[in-house]
């Protein structure tokens, strides 16, 4: 394997990804990711200079609306879906002591 | 002929004719369901209450004389990653497994316009990231044409269903082949528009810049028709295109004379079965003997779209379940230590193997430092796909090409490796990156009595190419047929008979008849071993 992934690497894209894996979860994405690297390594045959990233197929652009309300009040139906509640809010562990 | 062998359009046109009533198809539907399902395990949610309800309502309109066209009260099934107000839909993950939408995807309510009578939902991988609907949280699906194989992914659950004739037909989505895989698996025909043809609004997204939503059914008739119920311009999703033209079924004739058709050579290298690749030489044949003009010519760049797909789509995954955290929906973890640890332990312990394993590499090739190295360079690479697709589209109207490189594979034989089930996907993969309509087409079955699709693709907004030379095939092959599952009958459900009639006409060309043989004795085998 080409790529290898270091613990630190693992640890770093664990925070970004909000994931927490446990040791041999750890090392089977080490291992994961480092072979998807090798395989998408194939990539750089590819001479892309001067070729713009394509994010999207058509020139489509961003598209703008007046900000007007069209949903009514769905709390109820939204709430119902909380795994926990109080009053009208969603319930989160205290943030700020 | 039974209600549940008739294709989408036939039942339209007898519950407009009140030769069968809205309420009587349903009843069907869920019968075989409540029959069969428990043996293919299609559906994650069956809404039987909500389906008849829904069934006396849409009888109701037409009963006054409401035209709601071609599919009104017709049954349907909706993948379960489609939002449907009122509805469970939870993307086979453990992460979703209560969610209750608030709201209706734009193409459910399209449908609904149209007198749908929504079933429930269908199985597929978790998150629509797998190709055999393994990966799901609330068990397998099985392929009815064969219980030990796979249907394929990942709307397995909708190609599955509509194969055992649960539902006439189903919405899938497809990111990466997600419809077409799975519809050849199952020897259903599944097609994947023009990307921006089906509003997205609604559909929990995966790879934005690939997802679209498209029809399964039997055949290609019920896809068009379904497409254009369900394609609409809707403000609500940003790359929705409006089309000149939604009138896909204006393109079912059954002409095809001097259709330029191409099949690419570069796609029958190694890993492609000599039965799929004889399959799509046979279809060749056929539209050639109809007055096509076809022909050989390099694709190229065929290698390099698998890498740039799993770049391109776990870097848009990664960012598009970053809304999955435990606060406002789905699960949340029992025990955890403050805010952060709820979010990750939530996330760890509601996600499944591979959601995460993409989660991870779609962070890592969009963190600081990676970002250009590959992620830009899988949209470069993108860029590029598409010019040679472009290249390609000057001088065919249609590409010909296999769905996969095999047949259903058995369960449990893919998950081990997953570097090598994403080689399964090198005949689809590209045509979402370009942004291409694309169908496949059941055309016969391999020497184990597994269907082999074959796929038709065509040049962005030309899906009436597509369709023609679909509906062309169709004519010379001959009809839809099922999967014979007399073999779960035995294991003694109730299922409605569905032997009927089978044709027979095309057997003069060897592939072009559907074997009837292999399935029963396998599903027999199954049931033996289910003892």
């Amino acid at each position: 394997m080409a790529n290898i992934i270091s613990d630190e690497t693992i640890e770093y894209v664990g925070i970004l990804a909000k994931l927490e894996l446990s040791d041999a979860e750890k090392e089977q994405a080490k291992t994961d990711i480092g072979r998807m690297l090798d395989y998408i390594d194939k990539l750089n045959e590819l001479d892309t200079s001067g070729v713009e990233p394509l994010s999207h197929v058509f020139p489509v652009h961003n598209v703008f609306r007046e900000d007007v309300v069209t949903n009514g009040d769905e709390r109820e139906k939204i709430l119902a879906n909380a795994p926990a509640k109080k009053d009208d809010s969603f319930k989160v562990p205290k943030t700020v002591e | 002929m039974q209600i549940m062998e008739m294709t989408a359009l036939e039942l339209g046109r007898r519950i407009k004719d009140k030769e069968i009533s809205v309420r009587e198809a349903a009843q069907a539907s869920l019968d075989r369901i409540a029959a069969l399902d428990g043996q293919i395990g299609g559906f994650v949610t069956v809404d039987a209450e909500g389906a008849l309800r829904r069934a006396e309502k849409v009888q109701e309109a037409l009963d006054r004389g409401e035209d709601l066209g071609p599919l009104a009260g017709v049954p349907a099934a909706v993948k379960d990653n489609i939002c449907t107000q009122g509805l469970k839909t939870t993307c086979s993950s453990r992460i979703l497994y209560n969610f209750v939408p608030t709201y209706s995807a734009e193409a459910v309510l399209n449908m609904e316009k149209a007198g749908a009578v929504v079933l429930g939902k269908t199985n597929m991988d978790e998150f629509a990231m797998g190709s055999t609907t393994e990966t799901s949280a609330f068990g397998v699906t099985r392929n009815p044409w064969n219980t030990q194989h796979v249907p394929g992914g990942s709307s397995g659950g909708s190609c599955a269903a509509v194969a055992a004739c649960e539902t006439p037909y189903a919405l899938g989505s497809d990111t990466g082949g997600s419809i077409r895989q799975p519809s050849s698996f199952c020897g259903v025909t599944g097609l994947k528009p023009t990307y921006g043809t089906v509003s997205r609004y609604g559909l929990i997204a995966y790879g934005s810049s690939l997802d679209q939503i498209g029809p399964v059914a039997k055949d290609i008739s019920d896809c068009a028709a379904i497409l254009e119920m369900i394609a609409s311009y809707d403000k609500k999703d940003s790359t929705s295109v409006s089309r000149e033209d939604y009138d896909f079924t204006s393109a079912l004739v059954d002409d095809v004379k001097g259709m330029r058709i191409g099949i690419p050579s570069d796609y029958f290298g190694e890993g492609l079965e000599e039965e799929v690749k004889n399959a799509v030489l046979h279809v060749a044949d056929v539209l050639k003997q109809k007055g096509a003009v076809v022909e050989e010519f390099d694709l190229s760049l065929v290698d390099y779209a698998i890498p740039a797909y799993y770049v391109i789509a776990s870097a848009e995954a990664s960012s598009n379940l970053a809304r999955f955290d435990g606060v406002k929906y789905g699960y949340r973890a029992a025990e955890y230590d403050g805010l952060h640890n709820m979010y990750k332990k939530s996330r760890s312990e509601g996600f499944g193997e591979e959601v995460k394993r993409r989660i991870m590499l779609g962070s890592f090739v969009l963190s600081s430092g990676y970002y250009d190295a590959y992620y830009l360079k899988a949209l470069r690479t993108k860029a590029l796909i598409k010019q040679s697709f472009d290249r390609a589209f000057e001088k065919y109207d249609v590409i010909l090409a296999p769905a996969s490189p095999t047949t259903a594979p058995k369960l449990g034989s893919s998950l081990s490796d997953p570097l090598k089930m994403y080689l399964g996907d090198i005949y689809t993969i590209s045509v979402n990156l370009a942004g291409l309509p694309g169908v496949s087409v059941p055309c016969c079955t391999d020497s184990k009595g597994l269907p082999i699709g074959v796929q038709m693709l065509g040049d962005c907004f030309k899906e009436k190419n597509i369709i023609r030379a679909a509906y062309a095939f169709e004519q010379a092959r001959g009809k839809w047929q099922a999967p014979d599952l007399s073999g779960l009958k035995e294991s003694g459900s109730k299922a409605a008979d569905l032997a009927g009639e089978k044709e027979s006409g095309s057997k003069a060309v060897d592939l072009a008849g559907w074997k009837e043989s292999g399935s029963k004795a396998s599903n027999a085998e199954a049931v033996k071993e289910a003892d």
